[in-house]
């Protein structure tokens, strides 16, 4: 019995061992390629400061964007289920299993020059998305919108309504329930909800690519510029990839609280 | 929830084992392609099976530089027929090239507008058009670089709306509308002159875009060799000249 307990330790130990093999080997591989003699030069170069400036901007917008359009969405899907709530949450939540190419394609569809919204917007006003940090803007929060809502969807479902029936019992109205109660309650989940949507919106590549296309500082965000840089220097793509590591680590770092489990 | 029943999980099983990347021992010749030669690859190798049953060809299409990457860290290739000698020549500096490239086929650059030419482009003049839209490829791939080339030769700035990664994206781009004109290669417009209309550069303006060919070193040089030989045989030429390429 008890070399069976031995047996089973050592398995999932292995298990462990090679799952974190997995996830390791290829960081290690970045590394071990970096070539860390022009690291300075090809990280200094004043593209790259571009853009990742152009990708903090815009991944940050898109997060607020997502949050803004997303926030009533979650209210009404945590709702009881009824046939249109299903509805909505296929709708909502396509994106999220949708290749990002096929969301820029689609975008393209509707918000191009010729598109069902695209289309008006351009002849009225002359307004074109494509090719523009609006449009970059646009088709991160549309990726990353589903990572937010159903988050924040969750956080809903699973609060404490004892305290909003207190407050309304004690005479407050509807909005300030939702403003004084519900809002604090949830602002662990809230963070969590932004967090993933703007990791989401940073890493995004082929729905920007194909919606908003690859011009330096107005469209090409840092993983686009790694896939340009891949085609032409392998040695800088490894150089720009590993500014994208350190970017996530420090996200990581600081919001350490939010994904692991304090002790 | 239900669990799956033993049935599904070898399903899984096999599915799993089909994606391995265990390279098979027949005669499968791998033949990495630039994207740009995607109609007239698939013709050689679909007719070169026909002509030699029992081999197989597996085609892998990419932009040139890519597919230069993958083989330069191992992937299985056993033949490359790129869109530019400069990433051939990166290739032969790796070392994997057997024996030398041939060039096979010659290419040139044209202008592709959305049907029926809405914006009345008359030529590459016309590209410095403030009011225009205009795409081409990024620098890094081969053709973003002729086209460079040939604007510079002929003394135009464009001002690229997007550095799109391939001649496709370019060309579904403009089809769509998103942009009024692309620098793409004459046989893409060829390819969706259905969709897409085109302003052709006259020779004295042209770049030239030349795609050797060449057997990489591995277990398999031999096949690769025989299909090799037929691209460059009668046959092969009249695929090519079909999808509108230029004879060598």
């Amino acid at each position: 019995m008890r070399g069976g307990v031995a047996v089973a330790r050592g398995a999932s130990r292995a298990a462990v061992l090679l799952g974190a093999a997995l996830f390791a080997l290829p960081l290690i591989g970045l590394f071990s390629r970096a070539p860390w003699g022009e690291l300075g030069e090809i990280v200094g170069d004043g593209s790259v400061a571009t853009a990742l400036g152009l990708s903090l901007r815009c991944s940050l917008l898109a997060t607020a964007l997502a949050a803004l359009i997303g926030m009533p969405l979650a209210a009404s899907l945590a709702g009881p289920a009824t046939a249109g709530r299903t509805a909505l949450r296929v709708v909502v939540t396509l994106p999220m299993v949708l290749p990002p190419v096929v969301s820029g394609v689609a975008l393209l569809l509707a918000f191009g020059r010729n598109g069902i919204i695209g289309g008006p917007l351009y002849e009225l006003l002359g307004l074109s998305l494509p090719f523009t940090s609006a449009g970059v803007v646009l088709a991160e929060a549309y990726v990353a919108m589903p990572f937010f809502v159903l988050t924040v969807e969750g956080g809903l479902r699973a609060r404490d309504r004892g305290l909003e029936d207190a407050a309304r019992t004690l005479g407050a109205g509807p909005a300030t329930v939702f403003l004084r109660v519900t809002l604090p309650a949830l602002a662990p989940t809230l963070r969590a909800a932004l967090l993933v949507a703007w990791a989401r919106a940073l890493g995004e590549f082929g729905a920007t690519i194909t919606f908003a296309g690859n011009l330096g500082g107005e469209t090409r965000t840092m993983p686009l510029a790694v896939y340009a840089a891949m085609e032409s220097s392998p040695g800088a793509a490894v150089a720009l990839s590993l500014v994208l590591v350190a970017v996530s680590g420090t996200i990581l770092v600081l919001m350490r609280r939010q994904w692991f489990p304090v002790r | 929830m239900r669990h799956g029943g033993p049935v599904s999980w070898i399903v899984v099983a096999v599915l799993l084992a089909g994606c391995g990347g265990a390279r098979e021992d027949g005669p499968t010749i791998t033949v990495f392609a630039a994207a740009s030669l995607a109609a007239p690859f698939e013709a050689l190798a679909r007719e070169f099976e026909r002509r030699n049953p029992g081999e197989r060809v597996a085609l892998h299409l990419a932009g040139t530089p890519t597919l230069v990457l993958q083989i330069r860290e191992g992937a299985p290739a056993d033949l490359l027929a790129s869109a530019d000698e400069e990433n051939m020549a990166r290739l032969r500096e790796a070392g994997r090239v057997a024996g030398d490239a041939v060039v096979f086929a010659r290419n040139a650059m044209t202008i592709v507008t959305p049907q029926g030419n809405p914006r009345g482009i008359a030529g590459l003049r016309d590209l410095e058009r403030k009011d225009l839209a205009v795409l081409l490829c990024g620098p890094e791939v081969p053709a973003g670089r002729y086209a460079r080339r040939l604007l510079e030769h002929g003394g135009i700035t464009v001002a690229s709306r997007s550095d799109e990664p391939s001649v496709r994206a370019v060309v579904t781009k403009v089809e769509l509308g998103e942009a009024d004109a692309g620098l793409v290669y004459r046989t893409d417009a060829r390819a969706a002159r259905d969709r897409v209309g085109e302003v052709e550069i006259p020779a004295e303006e042209n770049v030239e875009a030349r795609y050797p060919l060449a057997v990489l070193r591995g277990p398999r040089e031999e096949a690769a060799r025989r299909f090799a030989d037929f691209v460059v045989s009668e046959a092969g030429r009249a695929v090519l000249a079909d999808a509108g390429f230029l004879s060598p």
